[in-house]
């Protein structure tokens, strides 16, 4: 009796502390977007203004007006032009789906070949994967910077993506998810004359979407909100992501806090949808990595 | 026959308008084109011809409107109309201008021309043979036109021009007035020299602490961002110096500084504060949280804040009057403020020449009053190729106010060797005394390093 | 037991022997397996840590054209040695992922464990609200925080002052005492979506009729936890403690917007970066800056083999 009191007890204790924790991980959020459609005058209150007193579409003019772009540009194809807000947007989209699609497709044949041919200089070559997989990019900023303009493809996404591909962790979890296919099945599809591609298509493909699945959502977050790379390797406004371009109003002579909270949402807006759409997805895939993990 | 070449030249622009049309509004500038070439094109056929399709890029910081986009297209367009040369533009801001131009230069990549100023065209880039040597494009009479101090400042040790001065200001502080007269500490300022003593400067303080409580005003040192006002304000108390006369070593260690640094950090409602930088003490000077701002010059005094309460008010709608920096001896050296044009050397003849013929373009002709009067700061010089330049900001109320702080520019020490470390070492070291380190010893470990830079 | 593996082991050094051909095949159909993810690993990660590792030992600096620039032996590492800034950047470096890796993993393991039996709707509302903050994009949540940390007007000021917990304003950003704990939780906000997902169904995959077992038999909640649940959740543990380690490494956006490394927040990450497009005037300072980054990948290269090595053992 006594233990069950007192473990009801602790469930309200429990309960009463996740409400509040849940509060303060969604305050930063309400404060961006509250911000962001507040009055010059309310953001200037000295007194924080809790809930805007006027809603206003002031800061997003100022945003969208401050710079215009094309907004896109291809094979000499040039767009419509428009606020370069959205265009950062969709430069974001390109390089995240870009860095998303890459990996994917490198990962997973990597993994493939990681886990199950033995083929020579295998261990050394996961050992460097596992090294290399918490490293920060920064230690390596100065030689990629001369490898890029090397390549000619500094100032372009690519030299965002190209490093972010390169990134070993998407190889690691394919590796793991990849220990599960089992060999009899390659074996099998092996007796049956199917060539090296078409067993990795029709049997360890489908035996490890769920990890595809987990590892596409992983990089795509990680390119959205990557800053640093964008930092180094852009320097053209019109390349610009949109962290790059919410940075820059960081930078301003006297910062403009409405700005850059419609900026924030902005930027945060297309992923928290996204992400709310596939939540389940997402929840999902990132568990089968672990798991399997 | 002049007007079929006219006519053909218009309609190779429009085409490589089009064709190439960048970021630049094409619609409106194609239909502009035809009736602004017309007459200069014809006279100056051949030599547009050579240059026409020559694309080359320009840098800015954003020093007043050419910051904004808007504003500078519809000059780069104007340059296309006359010239043939399409300039792509890219915004930098202060923040982090300095590390994308560093990591261009890493990646061979760095901008044809850049608008800003000697410490860094001059002292680094210019010093480490980034830059072109402009002194072809400076006669004998834009030598007697432009004002010797900025002249030399964009001039390097061996005689090379790698900025061509436009622009230039004081940097000066503002100061709340409306809070100032509610606190009874007005009878402290001199509001027709806009200069104040020293004494004068912490009794305010004293005065404002005691109506208002809390921090009056900021040593702020949250990066680098912003410290020629930190940097003037502890010079000018009791008269330091920042570096030497010939500027080959820093000199902020001197006694002047360092009773400074002491009597501030010991004055109630004075805090150093590592949370901000220069832009971030603007905004709060503009809230009306701080009385006193420290990083202002006349950008801030013409810019209606954007609250919306107008030009020269807080958002609380109390008056901005700026100052210059408070002395003992009554004759501030305020810190100045010099930009220009300088051209990077990418190896690429015809773009320099195009370059060059952009600087000559916006620095040296009829077309100076606009450079000048897009920057929102004053001509470095008198006159430019015929046209009085002495009169640009005639009529406009705040610009002719602000000009009696303009004799007090001081020595452009900027151009020192060594001084990106030497900027670290200055916010660093406000930090540390900040932190309640140990005021000369501070002093000495931070100017150390400056110098040590400054050696190479 | 023992016989079979021996057994096993013989068999497939026998095996290898027999056929070179078939080795060869595996190399061949592996190597081509590998081959585009090693375009860029080795392209974009590898050949840039060796030239990294490389002009550590030289004066290389901006000017230079060449891509090295004086072979000087160890200096750049004497001179580490000696800096200041940067050791009190490699200490703030560790002391960030020594703090934020236990606290993410213990948070998140005492959120889960408290929400993965309550209904499905409450359970999901809790894992999207903590997860929110990781898709909010590194740049909007420190602008977001920079705000709120403002030392005058800012709304955390603002209400522990309205609670009297606080007398007056704290300058959280601008006082070396709380800076680097205001990034840690910036940081610790952003980390704790994923483990708390991975836990919610790692728990849920406990086997149901062992817990009964214990419980039959008496044991607490403390012991069914430590005893039953725990073990069966250590591999996402494991797997936590790598994410949430390569995670913390991340906070250089962090760092560069809120602090440009000032207020005793200074990383090797930020140092780096601050060195080789900062300080250019220094000279050498690529190599120096370069040094840096070796001596990091050391240590980060050493913390993940002991990772993996526990990992292992488990």
């Amino acid at each position: 009796m006594k233990t069950n009191a007192r473990s009801r007890a602790y469930k309200i204790f429990t309960n009463i502390v996740l409400v509040i924790l849940a509060i303060l991980f969604l305050f930063p959020l309400y404060w961006i977007i509250t911000g962001a459609f507040k009055t010059g005058a309310d953001i200037f209150a000295t007194k924080p203004v809790w809930f805007p007193t006027k809603w206003t579409m002031a800061n997003f003019d100022r945003l969208l007006n401050q710079r215009t772009s094309p907004l896109f540009q291809l094979f000499g194809w040039t767009g419509p032009t428009g606020p370069a807000a959205y265009r950062w947007l969709i430069n974001t989209v390109l390089m995240s789906v870009g860095a998303m699609l890459l990996t994917c497709a490198t990962a997973s044949m990597a993994g493939y070949a990681l886990a199950k041919k033995r083929f020579r200089g295998r261990g050394l070559i996961f050992s460097l994967i596992v090294c290399a997989m918490a490293l920060p990019k920064q230690v390596i900023l100065i030689p990629l910077l001369k490898e890029m303009s090397a390549l000619h493809l500094y100032n372009t996404l690519w030299a965002v993506i190209f490093p972010t591909v390169g990134w070993p962790f998407g190889v690691f979890l394919m590796k793991q998810f990849s220990e599960s296919v089992p060999s009899e099945m390659l074996e099998a599809a092996r007796i049956d004359g199917a060539s090296e591609l078409r067993t990795f298509a029709t049997v360890v493909l489908p035996l490890v979407k769920p990890g595809i699945g987990a590892l596409a959502i992983f990089t795509f977050i990680n390119a959205w909100n990557d800053y640093f790379m964008q930092l180094v390797m852009l320097s053209d406004n019109v390349e610009y992501t949109i962290s790059m371009g919410i940075s820059t109003l960081m930078g301003e002579a006297s910062v403009d806090m409405g700005v850059l909270m419609a900026g924030s949402a902005l930027a945060a807006a297309p992923i928290i949808i996204v992400f709310l759409i596939f939540q389940k997805y997402f929840t999902q895939g990132i568990t089968m990595g672990a798991v399997k993990g | 026959m002049k007007k079929i070449i006219a006519l053909t030249l218009a309609l190779v622009l429009t085409l490589g308008l089009v064709a190439c049309g960048n970021s630049a509004p094409a619609p409106t500038e194609a239909a502009k084109a035809p009736e602004t070439t017309e007459a200069p094109a014809a006279e100056k056929a051949p030599e547009a011809a050579a240059d026409a399709g020559v694309e080359i890029t320009l840098w800015t910081y954003p020093v007043g409107k050419w910051g904004d986009q808007a504003t500078v297209e519809q000059l780069m367009a104007d340059f296309k109309a006359e010239t043939g040369i399409s300039v792509k533009v890219e915004f930098l801001s202060y923040k982090d201008g300095d590390d994308k131009i560093n990591t261009a230069i890493t990646a061979k990549q760095a901008p044809d021309l850049v608008l800003e100023g000697p410490e860094r065209l001059v002292a680094n880039w210019g010093a480490k043979g980034y830059m072109v040597d402009m002194s072809d494009l400076l006669d004998d009479t834009d030598k007697a036109e432009i004002l010797p101090a900025p002249l030399a400042a964009c001039t390097s040790k061996d005689g090379k021009l790698f900025e061509y001065p436009v622009v230039m200001t004081a940097h000066c502080m503002a100061v709340n007035l409306t809070a100032f007269k509610d606190a009874g500490a007005d009878q402290y300022l001199d509001l027709d020299t806009h200069t104040w003593t020293t004494e004068n400067y912490f009794k305010a303080i004293e005065a404002l602490e005691a109506k208002f409580g809390g921090t009056v005003t900021t040593v702020f040192c949250g990066g680098q961002g912003g410290d020629q006002g930190t940097r003037a304000l502890i010079n000018n108390l009791y008269g330091g110096t920042f570096t030497d006369a010939d500027h080959s070593k820093y000199t902020w260690d001197d006694e002047a500084n360092i009773k400074a640094i002491t009597a501030l950090h010991d004055t109630k409602g004075v805090d150093f504060d590592a949370a901000i930088a220069g832009g971030d003490e603007i905004k709060l000077f503009y809230q009306g949280v701080l009385k006193m701002a420290n990083c202002w010059n006349i950008q801030q005094q013409l810019d209606p804040n954007q609250a919306g309460t107008g030009a020269g008010k807080t958002v609380t709608g109390d008056e901005i009057v700026c100052m210059a920096f408070p002395t003992e001896s009554g004759d501030p050296d305020l810190q100045g403020g010099i930009w220009g044009f300088g051209i990077f050397d990418n190896g690429d003849q015809a773009k320099i020449d195009a370059a060059k013929k952009f600087v000559k373009y916006f620095a040296d002709s009829e077309h100076t009053v606009d450079t000048v009067k897009t920057s929102s700061f004053f001509p470095v010089r008198s006159a430019a190729e015929g046209t009085d330049l002495s009169t640009v900001w005639n009529g406009n109320e705040t610009m002719e106010q602000y000009q009696v702080l303009m004799p007090y520019l001081g020595d452009y020490y900027q151009v020192t060797n060594g001084w990106a470390q030497a900027r670290t070492s200055w916010w660093n070291m406000l930090q540390k005394v900040g932190e309640g380190q140990d005021v000369t010893e501070s002093v000495a470990q931070f100017v150390a390093e400056a110098n040590a830079a400054a050696q190479g | 037991m023992n016989y079979q593996r021996k057994g096993r082991s013989f068999l497939a050094k026998k095996h290898q022997k027999m056929s070179r051909a078939l080795q060869r095949r595996e190399d061949i159909s592996g190597y081509s397996f590998m081959l585009p993810s090693l375009i860029f690993f080795i392209g974009f990660v590898v050949a840039p840590m060796i030239i990294c590792i490389l002009m550590g030992f030289t004066d290389a600096n901006m000017t230079d054209s060449s891509m090295l620039g004086h072979f000087i032996g160890l200096k750049n590492y004497a001179k580490l040695f000696q800096d200041k800034v940067f050791q009190e950047a490699l200490w703030n470096t560790f002391l960030i992922v020594l703090v934020s890796v236990p606290a993410t993993c213990a948070f998140s393991l005492w959120v889960s464990s408290s929400i993965y039996q309550m209904g499905s709707f409450s359970r999901s509302f809790y894992r999207i609200v903590f997860y929110l903050p990781v898709v909010t994009g590194s740049v909007a949540v420190t602008a977001v925080w920079k705000w709120m940390f403002d030392g005058y007007t800012g709304i955390i000021n603002s209400v522990l002052t309205g609670a009297g917990l606080i007398e007056r304003n704290i300058n959280w950003l601008g006082d070396t005492r709380y800076a680097l704990w205001c990034i840690i939780l910036i940081l610790f906000t952003t980390s704790v979506g994923q483990p708390i997902v991975l836990y919610v169904s790692a728990l849920g995959n406990v086997d149901r009729s062992l817990v009964e077992a214990a419980e039959v038999d008496g044991a607490t909640n403390t012991q069914v936890f430590w005893n039953v649940k725990w073990p069966q959740v250590l591999p996402t543990t494991l797997y936590i403690l790598v994410i949430t380690t390569i995670n913390s490494f991340q906070c250089f956006a962090l760092i560069q917007l809120l602090t440009s490394g000032g207020s005793g927040t200074n990383t090797v990450m930020y140092h780096i970066y601050y060195t080789a497009f900062k300080l250019t005037e220094q000279s050498g300072h690529f190599g120096y800056a370069n040094a840096m980054g070796v001596v990091l990948a050391i240590a980060i290269g050493l913390l993940s083999a002991l990772q993996f090595k526990l990992a292992k053992e488990k």
